[in-house]
């Protein structure tokens, strides 16, 4: 307890929280740039006739056209973090439209944007604009140190990401089939110098299991400061590797600035000495007052609600990925308890899924082409996922309902292949879907998988 | 990209704990010639079926010739041969959509059915039509040239009168005159660019992209064998798609006898394709079968081909006139179908996964 109380008041310099927030919103803000400028917005919130929303929160769907707004809105509010302008109320902002924005089709679920969420959900706690900020002139004073606990926490989260992402490697499939970047390597045979050495037999167990190995460790090499710029450059190595084998987007480069948050801050302090040789042109525009420098930043307010969310915020990140040995059967081939958990780049999972169409009198059915209501995209994420193929069953079921079409019933055929394995029956073909309910309980209309996945 | 290759380098000597245990169904490694492959397709499949077309649709345009100068039963029956045997030829390339017959919507200009009899007559009527707009997709073609000597009446007799003592004989004439004119010279287009540039283009481009010939090869051919192949000739005729049987959907329709020949051709085209067999004989070079092997460990290509024959055996059990298969007895038209839909899964999930080919042209983010 007393420890506990002498580390709440523990101080800490405020510059790498201020180069993590300069750094995380203009991440941020280059990638919804990136997400427009592609077209995406039109092409996976404005185009799909169907949305893939998450339980329990139906009611997020994208607006129409007003969708550009809500990036445009993202967007501008990611700049004002950067500049640390209105910080609280911009990284409020950013992460209401930034979580609405994902949760209005899974479809596009990543685990990247999860990380965003939760991270620019911490960030609303954190006195992020104490230093190098807009904001520091409306206060007219900055200040040198914020407690410690608040750079922790950033570090914190990152620690669980990149551990809970090496625990998830200890899988048979992952370490001992090198599955799947035994099929995902050799198919990269087009590389420039690398192509040709993906070819070989012990790359992917390589790959596997230093992998994993990366994930596990990271946090200790980037905590101890003996070992902290071995730790980077493995994270710079990693990301980059990464980023050159798979379409992963800025995400490699959000990772590997947010990793910089471990550095001393004798190092943030030359980040930022750089960055004000950078602004010097327009220097004149904001430094037109000098800003008293303060010692340490200390909350007017109680800081006790703040570590109450914080305590509830940080046991749901550690409890949550557990949730699946809650399930029976295999994770990989269920996915109940997948998502939210840090399992990245476990699965090779491709799916044929076709629905039949029954008039339960008659007996008379027709089956649905997907084409019809889904993008390929949409389609190709609903063949695997058994929360996606009930969904779109009701969306049918509704559909034909209120096309005429009497005593509905959907039936499913599907065949799913995992991590190179030959495909196998994946659904209940004798069950109806539109009379299941999505919940929260084993779907035990999945037909068993035919194999097992020793390991967490 | 040496500096990265370098530090990759380092990464993996970091770890030096690599299992031996690869498990059975895992994926092998080889440095299949995928050139190799594009070459034999091009040089001994696609440009030989093309030029196979070519020659049956000159014929075709010289017995049309022969018909319409001589209107008479023999030689109606000369010309609907002639249609015929290109008509089988043309199942050996409508999976091909690639180059510049996807970008001159080539199969859409071949091959809709069923054909809109009333956009012919309206044609035929009005004499003045663009045949190659997308709202005549469905008045050309096979299908057209079908109705044109199979459906203008109910008897040969009427029908060649409608080329001779008709009064809209001429305008007959003509329509046919202009049908199997552009089917050739389409076809000529094609098999032209094929020669002169594309063939030089399409075993260059091996690359793992959404653009190259490699992938958008296996995409054309995996979707011209489910919707082309499976739903077009059999499944949607058989009611599979809708509340009820659709016996008038069946491809050669009024030619009545040759939708299951048709059918079968289509069959042994994707069999051939598959396991890159040359087009018209019996030799064997290098196809997907052979990329399939050299990316698993498991006998996926042998269980594609075993199922396509399985397939190919149910469907010559049936009529030869699909239609009226439908009508007798349509469980042999469904059996038919599950047999090749069966194919569909081992083409689009295993196989496609084992080639890690991206089966649409996503370009979102992964994980």
């Amino acid at each position: 307890m007393i420890f506990l109380k002498t580390y709440l008041h523990k101080t800490a310099s405020s510059a790498p929280l201020a180069v993590f927030r300069i750094g995380f919103g203009l991440m941020m803000f280059f990638g919804i740039v990136r997400f427009w400028s592609y077209g995406w917005i039109k092409k996976l919130y404005i185009d799909p006739q169907f949305h893939f929303t998450y339980y329990g929160f139906e009611w997020v769907r994208p607006l129409g056209d007003y969708t550009y707004l809500l990036f445009a809105l993202c967007g501008v509010a990611a700049l004002m973090v950067a500049v640390g302008y209105k910080y609280r109320i911009a990284i409020l902002l950013f992460f209401l439209s930034f979580t609405y924005i994902e949760l209005m089709d899974k479809t596009t679920y990543l685990n990247h944007y999860y990380f965003v969420s939760v991270l620019s959900f911490l960030m609303i706690f954190l006195p992020a604009n104490r230093y190098y900020a807009v904001d520091c002139f409306a206060f007219a004073k900055a200040y040198k140190n914020i407690p410690k606990w608040t750079v922790d926490s950033i570090k914190l989260l990152i620690c669980i990401v990149y551990f809970y992402a090496g625990l998830a490697k200890i899988n048979a499939d992952w370490l001992l089939r090198a599955m799947p970047l035994k099929i995902w390597l050799p198919s990269k045979y087009d590389l420039p110098l690398l192509g040709d050495l993906m070819q070989e037999p012990w790359i992917p167990y390589a790959m596997s299991w230093s992998g994993m190995l990366y994930d596990l460790s990271i946090p200790f090499l980037l905590l101890y400061r003996k070992t902290r710029w071995l730790g980077f450059v493995l994270v710079v190595v990693f990301h980059v590797l990464t980023r050159v084998l798979f379409p992963i987007g800025i995400f490699p480069w959000v990772m590997i600035v947010s990793c910089l948050i471990f550095f001393s801050p004798s190092v943030h302090d030359k980040l930022l000495q750089s960055l004000e040789r950078l602004l010097r042109p327009i220097r004149a525009l904001f430094y037109r007052r000098q800003v008293p420098f303060m010692e340490n930043y200390r909350p007017s307010r109680s800081r006790f609600p703040i570590y109450i969310i914080l305590v509830i915020f940080f046991s749901i990140q550690l409890l949550l990925p557990w949730r699946y040995a809650l399930y029976p059967d295999e994770l990989f081939w269920t996915e109940e308890g997948y998502r939210f958990s840090w399992r990245v780049m476990l699965m090779e999972k491709m799916g044929y899924t076709q629905y039949r169409i029954v008039d339960g009198e008659t007996g008379e059915s027709f089956i649905v082409d997907n084409t019809d209501f889904l993008t390929p995209f949409q389609e190709k994420q609903m063949s695997f996922q058994p929360d996606f193929i009930l969904q779109y069953a009701h969306f049918l079921g509704d559909h034909f309902t209120s096309q005429g079409h009497a005593h509905v019933e959907v039936y499913v055929d599907a065949y799913v292949a995992l991590n190179g394995r030959l495909s196998q029956p994946y659904i209940d073909k004798s069950v109806n879907l539109y009379t299941i309910k999505e919940s929260f309980q084993h779907k035990d209309w999945i037909l068993p998988f035919n194999d097992e996945i020793k390991g967490l | 990209m040496k500096k990265i290759a370098f530090l990759a380098f380092i990464v993996i000597a970091l770890s030096s704990c690599t299992s031996e245990d690869a498990s059975s169904t895992g994926n092998k490694e080889t440095n299949f010639d995928r050139k190799a492959m594009m070459v034999n397709l091009a040089d001994n499949i696609i440009i030989p079926a093309f030029e196979d077309l070519e020659v049956k649709l000159v014929q075709l345009n010289a017995a049309r010739l022969e018909f319409t100068s001589n209107p008479n039963q023999a030689n109606l029956e000369v010309m609907r041969g002639a249609w015929l045997e290109a008509y089988k030829t043309w199942q050996y390339v409508e999976m091909f959509n690639i180059g510049k017959a996807e970008e001159i919507l080539y199969s859409f200009q071949m091959n809709i059915y069923p054909t809109n009899t009333t956009d012919i007559e309206s044609n035929i009527s009005s004499g003045s039509y663009d045949l190659t707009s997308a709202n005549n997709n469905d008045a050309v073609g096979f299908p057209a040239v079908e109705y044109m000597m199979y459906g203008l009446a109910t008897t040969d007799a009427g029908i060649v009168a409608n080329y001779s003592t008709d009064a809209n004989a001429a305008s007959n004439i003509k329509y046919l005159e202009d049908l199997t004119n552009q089917m050739k010279a389409l076809t000529s287009t094609v098999l032209n660019d094929w020669k002169s540039s594309y063939r030089a283009t399409f075993v260059e481009s091996t690359g793992n992209n959404a653009t190259s010939a490699i992938n958008m090869l296996v995409n054309d051919f995996i979707f011209y064998y489910e919707k082309g192949l499976r739903a077009n000739k059999i499944g949607i005729p058989a009611g599979v798609f809708s509340n009820t049987a659709l016996p008038d959907r069946v491809e050669g329709l009024y030619s009545k006898t040759n939708s299951k020949l048709l059918a079968l051709e289509s069959l042994q085209a994707v069999t051939n394709f598959f396991v890159g067999k040359a087009y018209g004989s019996g030799s064997n070079g290098l196809g997907y079968a052979d990329y399939v092997d050299a990316s698993t460990n498991v006998a996926l290509s042998t269980m594609i081909t075993d199922q396509l024959n399985t397939a190919g055996t149910r469907m010559g059990n049936l009529n030869n006139n699909l239609s009226q298969q439908v009508e007798n007895d349509n469980s042999q038209m469904t059996m038919t179908y599950d047999d090749l839909q069966r194919a569909v899964i081992l083409m689009k999930v295993d196989m496609l996964q084992v080639l890690n080919i991206a089966v649409d042209y996503v370009d979102a983010d992964g994980d």
